[in-house]
């Protein structure tokens, strides 16, 4: 991993947990992780409704979502959260979705528009540069 | 990598010596006395498993209530000897299944209950009063709990036969897991009246099950998990002496939970610790005078958080090295995990493959044929004292920050965790770390069957919901819960108000509702 060129501002993202679960050591690490790598982190802390994610994601002015989900309600959450970036013309933001997410509705997820599924066992690294990628090009 | 390159630590980090000999263990408590004595270094018990195997106790549930008591018959059909239940998300947070926030978690992580209507149906044709049966529920747990006695009642079991184990842990949801629902001093009053109900209506049942499991789960250390979650005991100890109940008749119902993780001199030496600790603070610390306050007893689970997605079938290896760890350090009840948990709940043939390989351990392996055989291993002796050295130290801690309570508010165990969490996955990437099959000896997964979860368990729940408002006596719904809402406002015991509410078939979200309505909701500040 190269670091960004200095001009390049920061990327933004928000980090949240939605849903009623509160295993969070995931997105803990994510957060760290990508911080440690020169983003700007936001954490929303435990149980966001995608009506507060998509609300902070506009105030924050962030220009990817990551959400961690590992209880199964992932496929009633993120097409709710894809719906309302429409509803808000935030369809350029990228969402990334990390968790326990089955091969086939990792799939369903890409094409309502989200831009990565990384399922357990993804390395961080794969991740920052995953990100790094799609925001601004870059390894 | 060459030896001299490596480092050589314990998982949590604990630095290992090449060689162990008598030298290591000078000035240590080297020789701790026989299993049986105080302070239970070795095993609470002379003849450990001779006298009495451990509970081979798979935690279980998914879906409806219907659906998990036919899982329940399966598996005591197949020779398990308790019955362990897992409540979905919901549940757990205290909504009902038609609730908005309940939309696609409805049965996906453990069985939905929303009424005593739920519980019977879960424990149909289950004896009571001869199973025991561990539930795993904290923020509600006291909801939970009176419907089970309620259904004990129904089937004609006095309670005073009734065992089995609520976690009812909630310290450890502030620190840990984050399953809560109140803030923690009213929930501290809601554990303290189930001890309290439990000291004088059943006195077989283990009102609570102190939990490093999960502590462990969100990435502490070893260390960090046996320190925390003794030191949670200590606050619960602190609040029932506080209600005035005398420490030996409320002591020896406390019960302990325990992970089984990777390394396996390690949680041996964990497990041996926790005894010693425990034995020795409910002694001197609490004036315990019953042998039976002093003897902790704990149920060990290996440890979900090591089991990968990749190569899956791995993962039945790993379980029978952390039961082992289990046994060995004296675990009176144990679950194993199932091969496919990275990926979903168990499937019935990889519940029943967890199942045999408890199964194997204690009538193949012979590691149960005499009471701590790893007693007087210099590593392990070593292990064991720098273990209760180290968790000593955090509990002191604790104890200068003025309590679990106050460390948590300060957010100290949660960042103590998130940072050894954060640690350990940095070693990973690194390669530090190997986990055999995801940064070295890949290969290409072997696809396994896996148990689906649709939405027809909601709205199955949800039909049943609405028929139970329906059909139940409405008027005394409501005057059952203001009755417990008058209570929960002053200081008097909360369980004979949450069984009259239960009975009434108020549910579970309408309780937990009259109870945030005096207790408000919790959350916690966000932190990295």
């Amino acid at each position: 991993m190269s670091a960004p060129p200095a001009i390049a501002p920061p990327i933004r993202v928000l980090v949240a947990k939605p849903g009623l679960d509160g295993h969070d050591r995931g997105a803990k690490i994510i957060a760290r992780a990508l911080r440690d790598a020169g983003m700007e982190v936001i954490y929303t802390g435990l149980r966001q409704t995608p009506e507060m994610i998509v609300s902070a994601a506009l105030q924050e002015d962030v220009e990817v979502i990551g959400l961690s989900i590992l209880s199964g309600a992932h496929n009633a959450i993120v097409p709710r959260v894809m719906e309302l970036l429409r509803e808000k013309d935030m369809g350029d933001v990228k969402v990334v979705v990390g968790g326990i997410i089955p091969d086939e509705d990792a799939e369903a997820l890409k094409k309502d528009g989200v831009a990565a599924v990384f399922q357990p066992g993804a390395s961080l690294e794969s991740i920052v540069s995953f990100i790094r990628k799609a925001c601004r090009g870059l390894h | 990598m060459k030896t001299t390159e490596r480092r050589f630590t314990t998982i949590s980090g604990v630095p290992i010596e090449p060689l162990y000999g008598p030298e290591q263990l000078q000035g240590l408590d080297g020789n701790p006395p026989a299993p049986g004595e105080f302070p239970y270094t070795r095993g609470i018990h002379r003849d450990m498993y001779r006298g009495k195997l451990w509970t081979m106790r798979q935690f279980s549930g998914f879906a409806t209530p219907e659906e998990t008591n036919r899982r329940y018959h399966y598996l005591l059909q197949q020779g398990q000897t308790g019955l362990s239940v897992a409540f979905d998300l919901p549940t757990l947070m205290g909504y009902d299944a038609d609730h908005a926030l309940s939309e696609g978690e409805v049965g996906k992580c453990g069985a939905s209950v929303s009424s005593l209507e739920d519980m019977e149906i879960l424990f149909r044709g289950i004896p009571l009063g001869d199973v025991t049966v561990s539930m795993t529920i904290n923020s509600p747990a006291a909801v939970l709990w009176a419907m089970y006695l309620a259904v004990a009642e129904q089937q004609g079991v006095d309670w005073a036969r009734v065992s089995g184990t609520l976690q009812n842990d909630i310290l450890k949801e502030y620190i840990a897991q984050k399953e809560y629902i109140f803030p923690p001093r009213p929930s501290m009053r809601l554990v303290t009246d189930t001890i309290e109900f439990g000291a004088r209506h059943t006195p077989r049942f283990n009102p609570i099950s102190i939990s490093g499991y999960h502590i462990r789960e969100a990435g502490s250390t070893a260390v960090q998990e046996l320190a925390f979650t003794l030191r949670d005991g200590f606050e619960y100890v602190d609040w029932a002496l506080e209600r005035g109940l005398p420490i030996d008749e409320f002591a020896p119902r406390l019960s302990f939970f325990f992970n089984a993780h990777n390394d396996f001199f390690e949680e041996v030496a964990k497990y041996r610790a926790a005894r010693k600790i425990w034995a020795l603070a409910m002694r001197e610390r609490y004036g315990a005078q019953s042998e039976r306050s002093w003897k902790l007893r704990f149920h060990a689970q290996t440890a979900g958080c090591s089991l990968t997605w990749q190569q899956p079938y791995n993962n039945v290896v790993r379980t029978a090295f952390q039961a082992m760890a289990a046994v060995l350090g004296g675990a009176q009840s144990l679950h194993t995990n199932s091969l496919d948990e990275a990926y979903a709940l168990p499937s019935e043939q990889a519940v029943t493959i967890a199942l045999r390989t408890q199964q194997i351990l204690a009538f193949e392996s012979g590691v149960a044929n005499t009471a701590d055989p790893l007693g007087g291993s210099y590593f392990l002796e070593k292990l064991t004292a720098e273990t209760e050295e180290a968790a000593n130290r955090y509990i002191r801690r604790i104890d200068e920050m003025g309590g679990m309570i106050a460390a948590i508010e300060a957010g100290f165990p949660q960042s103590e965790i998130a940072a050894a969490s954060y640690r350990y996955q940095r070693e990973v990437e690194t390669g530090e770390r190997t986990i055999v099959g995801v940064n070295r000896f890949q290969s290409d997964d072997q696809p396994i069957e896996l148990l689906e979860i649709d939405e027809s368990a909601a709205n199955h729940q949800s039909a049943k919901l609405a028929g139970l408002r329906k059909r139940r006596d409405n008027q005394r719904v409501t005057q059952t819960l203001d009755a417990l809402r008058r209570a929960a406002e002053g200081t008097e015991n909360t369980m004979p108000r949450l069984l009259d509410a239960v009975r009434a078939y108020a549910t579970l979200g309408e309780i937990c509702d009259a109870l945030r309505g005096v207790f408000g909701a919790y959350q916690e500040t966000p932190r990295l």
